[in-house]
């Protein structure tokens, strides 16, 4: 990371702190000299927006804790407590309980972006897979503070959630009652989840850094799939790239703001403004919507450990995902037939979230199995059998050939490339 | 190769009917009327007299029975709500009797209530609620409008992301409150004790007795003293209740948005100029 920069230390203080720990050239080599491929479009910009959703719940979530109690007596009150009495409490909890779901809809666009460009490819594996994991320590995030409020859902929830794991064979039941230190949802669980839900954020944090020092070795990826070949290909990431990301990210804050000032509860279920009663269990429980693919798998295999491993599944196949793919050109672009199972996996995706929502009964479940047949058949069948018969389309030779071809070249009455400024 | 992708192109198109047929035909529990309402919409507010009008109806007829526990009485003099006068809300607040203590020689006593209390449930308990009401239990109404909402289904909730249907709750209490019938339709047995109300979302039968009539509670203002008008103020004044920051938030939300979006607009052109001499 730091090797990218070529910056020394002209200050007495910038040279006394350079010769003892390196840290200008480190963040100038990452974030400011760093080559960046000249070509990398919208898609990309949603790294730059996941880590400021990331901050943005970091940022409101340490806010609310300084009101909420952590108790299954108090935890309902303290949040209407927030919502009524706290300044601009309304505010914060919107924005992290939106926020969530906005974290979500960028992550899951991040990763259809990997999918589509091949960003999982050789050299990226390791970005790749530490990525899977972000995506796994989130979920295990929003599930665990989707619970803090104690509402309906946030009880039967987690209780749905929990007791899948009462379907491992022997220690199933042994592992539930320790995961819930007692015997059923109850005081001891909201506590531990608070807890971690206050922990695993700072955990993303980290591999967050480790994700962008792999592909900072590797180099980004880009729309070709084709390496940078020379300094014409690349742009240093500032001010080219900051400023794009900070556009990109502006635009994202006004569909955050419209649900937060517009329609809050919108993405939120009503039965989570009921306060928690083990007594009563809710018509339908459905987890929050970006669970919902995932839901729909686990409900899709009618055996309940059948149903757990093939959820768990449906996550572990993206680790081996690298490997999986044969295809030896990376970017979807020069891959006709990959395009088009790409969006059918695209739309059999959307159609198992659709699916998670609607009751386990009747033409929902067979439309669940086959979709859920289909996600697996994508990555374990279609992937390794593309890379064989597929006949992939000329690869340019470099990102600024690709440019040029494309037709979105060097604008008429244009002054000086951005290497002689 | 082309019948191959002709293939594929047939095959996820048939992929999305799939999905999407089976949601057209879904429609299951009842179907709830929209109404117009002065706080709906990016720009909406509450009408501070059909909030106080709202409030009475609560106060005379539904505290028999619902609790209002989160909502403290000095709210109702805040800005954004009711708007009682802080002299009016105190004296609200004195008609209440609230339990407090314990006082030095270790009692508990009971007191008339003050602004900073909130208003006391009916009931004492869940059990005391339920033997008072042939065993069903009147819900708490702090945030009962956003506690409730029918399912809305595919593809009306995509439409509601765009419309800003946010009303299902008062949607639906107004619903509730105007959708009993003296009798249930040929072919549905209303047990003893339970009320025949279409609009209610578990099942037909509901606990409760049609609660309100034309001409129960006074109105001053001029207002109409029918079933509609009761079921719409009080729709309202719980919505209110159960988001008392409603004005504030949409008010908030304009101002950052034009913000963002003037902000967005400098930071392209900033962009546009900075690129302008790169190929991409």
């Amino acid at each position: 990371m730091a090797g990218h920069s070529n910056y020394v230390p002209q200050s007495a203080a910038a040279k006394w702190l350079e010769s003892r720990l390196p840290v200008i050239s480190l963040v100038r080599g990452s974030f400011v000299d760093f080559p960046t491929p000249k070509n990398l479009n919208y898609w990309w910009t949603f790294g730059g927006i996941l880590f400021f959703m990331l901050i943005s719940q970091i940022i409101t979530g340490i806010v609310l804790v300084m009101h909420y109690t952590p108790s299954t007596a108090a935890a309902f009150n303290s949040v209407e407590h927030i919502m009524r009495d706290v300044n601009f409490g309304w505010l914060l909890r919107y924005m992290h309980s939106n926020g969530a779901s906005m974290f979500f809809i960028a992550v899951y666009i991040h990763i259809f972006r990997g999918l589509y460009y091949g960003s999982y490819k050789a050299p990226r594996e390791i970005s790749w897979i530490l990525g899977v994991i972000i995506f796994l320590i989130m979920m295990g995030t929003a599930f665990m503070g989707y619970v803090l409020p104690w509402g309906q859902m946030s009880f039967w929830g987690a209780t749905v959630i929990t007791n899948l794991f009462s379907a491992i064979p022997v220690v199933g039941e042994a592992v539930r009652t320790w995961l819930w230190g007692g015997f059923a949802v109850d005081n001891p669980t909201l506590n531990r989840f608070f807890s971690l839900h206050y922990l695993l954020p700072f955990m993303i944090f980290g591999v967050v850094l480790l994700h962008v020092w792999a592909f900072h070795t590797t180099g980004n990826n880009n729309p070709t799939g084709v390496q940078p070949k020379s300094n014409q290909d690349t742009v240093p990431f500032h001010p080219y790239y900051t400023i794009k990301d900070l556009f990109a990210i502006v635009v994202f804050m006004v569909l955050f703001a419209y649900f937060v000032f517009y329609m809050p509860n919108y993405m939120g279920h009503p039965d989570n403004y009921i306060e928690a009663n083990p007594l009563v269990t809710p018509a339908h429980i459905v987890p929050e919507w970006y669970f919902l693919p995932f839901y729909a798998i686990l409900r899709a295999v009618p055996d309940k450990l059948g149903g757990v491993l093939a959820m768990f599944g449906a996550i572990a196949v993206l680790f081996i995902l690298p490997w999986l793919d044969t295809s030896k050109v990376r970017s979807g672009v020069y891959r006709p037939l990959f395009k088009q199972f790409f969006w059918i996996f695209a739309i059999n995706a959307v159609a198992l979230g659709y699916l998670g929502a609607m009751p386990a009964e009747g033409i929902y479940v067979i439309l669940s199995r086959i979709c859920t047949v289909y996600y697996f058949a994508h990555f374990l069948v279609i992937l390794p059998l593309l890379g064989f018969l597929e006949k992939p389309l000329p690869i340019p030779a470099s990102i600024s050939e690709a440019v040029l071809a494309s037709g979105s070249g060097k604008p008429a009455g244009a002054v000086a490339a951005p290497q002689s400024k | 190769m082309s019948i191959m992708i002709k293939t594929v192109r047939a095959l996820a198109a048939a992929v999305v009917l799939a999905a999407t047929a089976p949601a057209f035909a879904a429609g299951s529990g009842p179907h709830i009327e929209r109404q117009q309402w002065s706080f709906s919409g990016p720009f909406g507010s509450f009408d501070r007299a059909q909030l106080q009008r709202g409030f009475k109806v609560y106060k005379e007829v539904c505290a028999a029975c619902h609790g209002l526990r989160q909502v403290a009485f000095r709210t109702l003099a805040q800005d954004g709500g009711p708007s009682f006068t802080e002299e009016q809300a105190k004296k609200i607040a004195s008609e209440y009797t609230v339990t407090d203590g314990p006082n030095d020689s270790g009692d508990m006593f009971d007191r008339p209530a003050i602004l900073a209390d909130k208003f006391p449930s009916p009931f004492p308990n869940e059990q005391a609620a339920r033997a008072a009401n042939g065993g069903a239990y009147p819900p708490d109404f702090s945030l009962i409008a956003k506690a409730r909402a029918a399912h809305r289904g595919f593809p009306w909730f995509v439409f509601d992301a765009f419309t800003q249907y946010n009303e299902q709750g008062p949607d639906y209490i107004y619903a509730l409150l105007t959708g009993y019938e003296e009798n249930a339709p040929e072919g549905v047995v209303i047990p003893e004790g339970k009320h025949y109300n279409h609009a209610f979302l578990a099942g037909n039968a509901i606990g409760m007795a049609p609660p309100i009539s034309d001409e129960q509670v006074e109105y001053t203002d001029g207002s109409p003293m029918t079933l509609d008008q009761y079921a719409r103020d009080v729709s309202a004044f719980l919505m209110w209740a159960a988001e008392p920051k409603l004005e504030e938030r949409k008010q908030m939300g304009f101002r950052v948005i034009v913000f963002l979006l003037v902000f967005a607009s400098l930071l392209y052109f900033t962009k546009q100029k900075l690129w302008r001499n790169v190929a991409h």
